[in-house]
């Protein structure tokens, strides 16, 4: 299973591609993707490019567990979480 | 120091004023990101993992209050309230938005800052030993020469497009508290048998997936012919520096394909051809106008015992030892040079709050303190304070929170900003150097371990300059999983060397215990007084490899 993600352009924010087919600064709102359909759904979610909403979406690896979405690589942990060794900053300090 | 004349001022200010253009231009749909991405790195802006990255250069590491005031009064309102000291000396900003940088940069632009040439394939930001001005052994200020350089290579048009970045380091004594040999060219201030001071230039060096320390190729270049030499060397570079391959563009590739007997072929002959021309012998009273800028402050005739530091120290243990690691002998009796850790225990590495920034600007006001330096170990520090001031500014460090005792051991760690903000790492570095920091904190242990730099990076970039650690850390990504490697006998002094690698890696919790066995085996094997490198230098991998690895 996949997310698609992204940096918003403006403010650099990470937001992810939900359903709605938009961006959202939660993990949790994001559409999970069968990994078949992780292509198609980039495609789309790359209109936004030119639409100067966001900057290099890219989609990556997760798993669902008892309903929430969980990256599985560190490196999406952390841009969804914020710095591990701040935790008053970033998303986690919302 | 160094003052703006009115072609850096409007020079700065034009470009502040052409990326506000360009950002507008992006922002409205005109420039698409990949016409816009290199405009932004040539002001230094990044896209990192949680927001855009702005590296503001502080050129040769030196600051005025002015600079530092503004530096916390930027970082508060433009960014999250703090800012990270790099290993380059500048300062990072990891939380800027897009749309505020032309504002950064025009407040920047106001206290003679900016962004330029901290990225991209140019001469970035020439550093040079914190200790100029100040050192009993330098021959002259360093600084003046990182001035002529930097105004010649900044936005240089034969120098825009290099093969890949490229650094230079300048210092003036045989100590180097630089890292001098890492760099691109590393130039050293020496004198011939005739007295004359002219510079020992080496080429080649670097860290990175392939690590080399630079080789000589100028014994004594004469001053007035310092800038022909370096761009001889740059035009060699540029011209048969590869452009195919990213991790083979950089000018250590070249010398070490070429071999230093061609390269120096190559440079003394355009070496021979830019000299012919005359444009760029430097006139002596252009070396005495920027040299102005750097003289030192008048020093007052201090000679003799200072008896309230001498007191201060008796009365109070936590000073006496902030003394013993973070005070250094000054050239001028009675002045010292005094380090401001950026490492306190539990903290990351290089950190500075804009609360911080901005009470050691007001630190400087009331102590009548020119400047601040970077460090490139990732702390700051004074380089003029009375040994009379000492005890006051120690207490005033302290309410800041900026009086760590630790310069120079254990508990004194480089860290890349690593997995928790750097969209090239591979693995954190932060919470590994905060965790050994925490096992060492004890400062009876610290100092009984006496000097042992230990240096991590959170990938082969090696922004955290793992190959000079006496312990280096390399962080690799392992099938999705962070792990560490270690590696040991690294120097980035002038008995500089490159740390080799130990073994097989560990995880993020089996690379503090690899470190604490491989700082028992020291402590095991040293002779009375040994520093960790001697003690590795004297009895080699093999017995850390067993204690790590046998079992």
């Amino acid at each position: 299973m996949k997310v698609i993600t992204a940096n918003e352009l403006t403010f650099g924010d990470v937001v992810y591609w939900t359903k709605a087919h938009d961006w959202q600064p939660s993990l949790q709102q994001a559409q999970v993707l069968d990994d078949g359909d992780a292509d198609g759904a980039l495609e789309l979610a790359a209109e936004s490019v030119n639409r100067c909403e966001v900057v290099a979406p890219y989609a990556f690896p997760v798993r669902v567990e008892h309903g929430r979405i969980l990256a599985l690589s560190a490196r999406e942990q952390i841009r969804a979480r914020g710095p591990s060794v701040r935790l008053d900053v970033g998303k986690q300090a919302a | 120091m160094y003052r703006y004349d009115d072609f850096d001022a409007r020079l700065v200010g034009e470009r502040a004023e052409q990326f506000r253009s360009q950002v507008l231009r992006r922002l409205a749909g005109e420039l698409s990101e990949d016409e816009f991405k290199p405009l932004r790195l040539q002001n230094g802006l990044y896209l990192q993992l949680h927001s855009y990255m702005l590296r503001i250069a502080v050129p040769y590491g030196t600051l005025s209050a002015n600079q530092m005031r503004k530096l916390g009064s930027i970082s508060r309102r433009f960014s999250k309230g703090y800012g990270h000291f790099t290993t380059r000396t500048n300062l990072q900003l990891h939380w800027t938005r897009l749309i505020d940088v032309p504002d950064i940069l025009r407040e920047l632009a106001e206290v003679e800052m900016h962004c330029m040439q901290t990225s991209g394939n140019n001469v970035r930001n020439v550093t040079a030993d914190p200790f100029a001005g100040a050192a009993a052994d330098e021959i002259e200020d360093p600084r003046i020469l990182c001035e002529i350089i930097r105004q010649w290579s900044t936005l240089h048009p034969e120098f825009s497009f290099l093969p890949r970045k490229f650094k230079i380091c300048v210092i003036a004594s045989p100590h180097d508290r630089a890292a001098l040999l890492s760099h691109d060219i590393a130039v050293q201030a020496v004198r011939n048998s005739d007295g004359e001071t002219g510079y020992r230039v080496s080429v080649g060096g670097g860290l990175g997936r392939t690590p080399y320390l630079a080789l000589e190729v100028g014994s004594f270049v004469p001053k007035r012919h310092i800038l022909a030499f370096i761009e001889a060397i740059l035009r060699v570079y540029n011209e048969a520096g590869r452009r195919d391959n990213l991790w083979k563009a950089r000018v250590k590739i070249l010398v070490h394909q070429l071999g230093i007997d061609e390269m120096r072929r190559r440079v003394e002959a355009e070496f021979a051809e830019i000299r012919e021309s005359g444009m760029l012998e430097l006139p002596p009273a252009e070396i005495e106008r920027i040299s102005e800028y750097f003289a030192p402050p008048d020093f007052e005739d201090l000679s003799g015992e200072c008896p309230e530091f001498e007191s201060a120290k008796r009365q109070s243990k936590q000073f006496a030892a902030w003394v013993k690691t973070n005070v250094h002998d000054h050239k001028a009796p009675g002045y010292a040079l005094a380090t401001i850790s950026l490492k306190p225990i539990g903290l990351t590495p290089g950190d500075c709050s804009s609360q911080q920034m901005e009470g050691l600007a007001d630190i400087m006001e009331s102590f009548g303190f020119t400047e601040i330096r970077v460090t490139y170990e990732q702390n700051l520090l004074f380089p003029h304070v009375r040994q009379k001031d000492l005890f006051r500014l120690w207490q005033q460090l302290d309410a800041l929170g900026l009086a760590t005792a630790n310069h120079g051991l254990v508990t004194d760690i480089i860290a890349c900003p690593g997995l928790d903000y750097c969209d090239l790492a591979n693995a954190r570095s932060i919470p590994i150097a905060q965790e050994i920091a925490r096992r060492f904190a004890d400062p009876g242990l610290q100092a009984e371990l006496g000097e042992l730099k230990i240096k991590i990076s959170g990938c082969i970039n090696a922004c955290g300059h793992h190959h000079l650690g006496h312990i280096g850390i390399l962080g690799v990504d392992r099938k999705g999983v962070e792990n560490y490697q270690i590696l040991l006998g690294g120097s980035g002094a002038e008995d500089a060397t490159l740390a080799e690698i130990l073994g097989p890696g560990f995880d993020s919790e089996g690379i503090i215990g690899a470190v604490e066995n491989v700082i028992e085996t020291f402590r095991q094997t040293r002779k009375p007084g040994e520093r960790f490198l001697d003690t590795y230098r004297r009895i080699g991998a093999a017995p850390f490899k067993e204690r790590l690895y046998a079992h």
